[in-house]
């Protein structure tokens, strides 16, 4: 245990701190993705683990050809939003379920990626080009100001669209949608855009990450859904712990965001703790099982079946003696 | 207002479950008529409902409400000319989003929704001036989750969206079934207002043979999917609950002693 512990260097946990800031911020954007699909559309979209990969891939291959990396980060949204229209469409106009479609477009998304870079992964010189958003420690300030920067502005959009007509449209889709059409409102359309929205983001954040790690894997987005839920549900957890249960749509995006800071905070730590890199997905998986699992156990403990068993022996009992 | 012309719905035809729910049904309704629907279970009503709102295409007929013919629009495209109320309470509203978001949604029913505030500050107005009007305490919860209100308060809500802006229809499918008597009576009596104040041609399905009669300036039975019997004006204020009875066996040609239609 002493050696173990004689290991451990408190100085090299702070100095991970700052990479793993930069990345919650970066799967940050993801994050936000996933809260449309997973919150709003009530939906679980598995596009995203393939879409972030297209991201990551269409970002350096575009900056490889000379792209300016700004623009290039909006292709790969677009590219992004494209893959949430395939699925929106599957599933809509097709009748797959959403799961399944996503699960499609998510395995087909594997095979264009590699058609895309030409092989598994590609990196392009970071010598040669300019990044704003980088991994190197001496401009990691910077991309932490940009990314969160961005986050910002990100949250600040997608605030103002939750309160259009539009954006009333598409949540009342995901909260009830015999009432929705009732009202006029093409459910279909609505699917279809918000599964175009949460791809874009996703891929604008494996766009993101490729340029801060300088290059693109095609296995880069493997279990990306997971990690954007456990961002989704850590933030859902500390909003309601910090703010209570009347928090309104800007808070709960910011707090989608924290939760994805927080994750990589403690991947970090957990790193740090010379815990396995290669069993971090089960951790993940496990962490959010345990999230996902606590609401639904507190609410089983307070009326269960064995509960009320027990009330009534007990009362039972008392009336016997 | 509405025109139904010989339309038939067959439900898994070619199976051994299959129901032919309506058969050849036809119905016109004139501008204002308020026209209650009763029948047995399984009789169509909610059939013929769901066929004019669009939940599916008919096999045969065509429908028209206010001269537009509806047969192949789907049920978010013909929404424009039909206010709704169901019976579940859960179904008319989204329980996650404010009273005050619901009632707006329902104010651009028909209206492309575009990147324009969903709410303004006007219409806040006008809604809380209306919910005042329902006599809930309603207007002082505008921005309260509708699923925490209770079935009576969530069809009182739905029937003011169902009317907010003006529908050329008003379909009401037994949208007092599911609450008490008390407050059944209530959302009753408030239907019967807002149908009054703007003159709506309403379609309403109910259970109950008491208030098919109270109600409405016309009436009509349904079995085995086809209009049995239609009664209006001057015959239809005199009803009895056993003059409907009677009117019904004749009809129908057997002796109905569905529980249900019992039930007043």
């Amino acid at each position: 245990m002493a050696a173990y512990l004689s290991l451990l260097d408190p100085a090299a946990l702070l100095r991970a701190c700052p990479g793993g800031i930069a990345q919650g911020l970066i799967w940050g954007v993801m994050a936000l993705g996933v809260y449309f699909t997973f919150r709003i559309l009530d939906l679980a979209d598995l596009t995203v683990d393939g879409s972030f990969a297209t991201g990551g891939a269409v970002c350096i291959m575009l900056i490889a050809g000379g792209m300016n990396p700004e623009l290039a980060l909006v292709i790969c949204t677009l590219t992004g939003a494209v893959a949430g229209v395939i699925t929106g469409l599957l599933h809509t106009k097709l009748g797959i379920p959403a799961i399944l479609a996503g699960i499609l477009t998510q395995i087909s998304l594997y095979s264009i990626n590699l058609n895309i870079m030409g092989k598994a992964n590609q990196a392009i010189n970071a010598g040669a080009v300019k990044l704003r958003i980088t991994s190197n420690a001496m401009f990691l300030g910077r991309t932490i100001g940009l990314t969160a920067f961005c986050c910002l502005i990100l949250m600040i959009i997608l605030y103002c669209y939750l309160g259009t007509e539009n954006g009333c449209a598409f949540r009342a889709t995901g909260n009830n949608a015999a009432m929705s059409r009732a009202q006029g409102i093409n459910v279909d359309r609505e699917k279809i855009i918000g599964l175009a929205l949460s791809n874009g983001l996703v891929a604008l954040s494996g766009g993101m990450l490729s340029q801060f790690q300088g290059f693109a894997d095609v296995n880069m987005g493997r279990g990306a859904i997971v990690i954007g839920l456990a961002a989704v549900i850590i933030g859902e957890v500390l909003g309601e712990l910090i703010v209570g249960k009347r928090i309104n749509y800007f808070l709960r995006l910011v707090f989608t965001v924290i939760g994805s800071i927080v994750y990589y905070l403690v991947y970090v730590l957990v790193l740090w703790l010379k815990f396995p890199a290669n069993d971090m997905k089960l951790l993940t998986a496990i962490v959010v099982a345990i999230f996902l699992a606590v609401p639904y156990l507190q609410k089983q403990s307070k009326s269960s079946f064995r509960h009320a068993g027990k009330r009534a022996r007990k009362e039972q009992k008392a009336g016997e003696q | 207002m509405l025109y139904i012309n010989k339309i038939s719905k067959t439900f898994n035809p070619g199976t051994i479950n299959e129901k032919r729910a309506l058969h050849e049904l036809s119905l016109h309704l004139a501008p204002g008529d308020f026209v209650t629907v009763i029948g047995g279970n399984g009789a169509g009503k909610s059939t013929m409902l769901n066929a004019v709102a669009g939940a599916w295409p008919v096999d045969a007929g065509s429908i028209t409400i206010d001269g537009v013919d509806v047969t192949a629009l789907p049920e978010y495209r013909r929404a424009y000319l039909i206010g709704r109320v169901f019976q579940d309470p859960m179904l008319g509203t989204a329980p996650d989003m404010w009273l005050e978001e619901n009632l707006a949604l329902a104010l651009r029913r028909g209206q492309p929704r575009g990147l324009r505030w969903g709410i303004s500050a006007r219409e806040r107005e006008t809604f809380r001036e209306q919910l005042a009007q329902l006599g809930l305490g309603l207007e002082d919860r505008m921005t309260a989750k509708v699923g925490l209100l209770s079935g009576g308060q969530r069809q009182a809500v739905t029937l003011l969206m169902a009317t907010l802006k003006k529908p050329k229809l008003l379909l009401l499918d037994e949208h007092t079934a599911a609450l008490d008597p008390k407050t059944a009576a209530k959302v009753l009596e408030l239907s019967d207002q807002l149908v009054a104040r703007d003159n709506l041609t309403t379609l309403m399905v109910t259970h109950n043979m008491r208030d098919a009669i109270a109600h409405g300036n016309r009436l009509i039975m349904l079995s085995e999917g086809r209009i049995v019997v239609d009664v209006s004006g001057e015959r239809k204020m005199k009803l009895t609950v056993r003059e409907l009875m009677d009117l019904f066996s004749q009809a129908s040609g057997r002796d109905e002693t569905d529980d249900k239609l019992l039930l007043s």
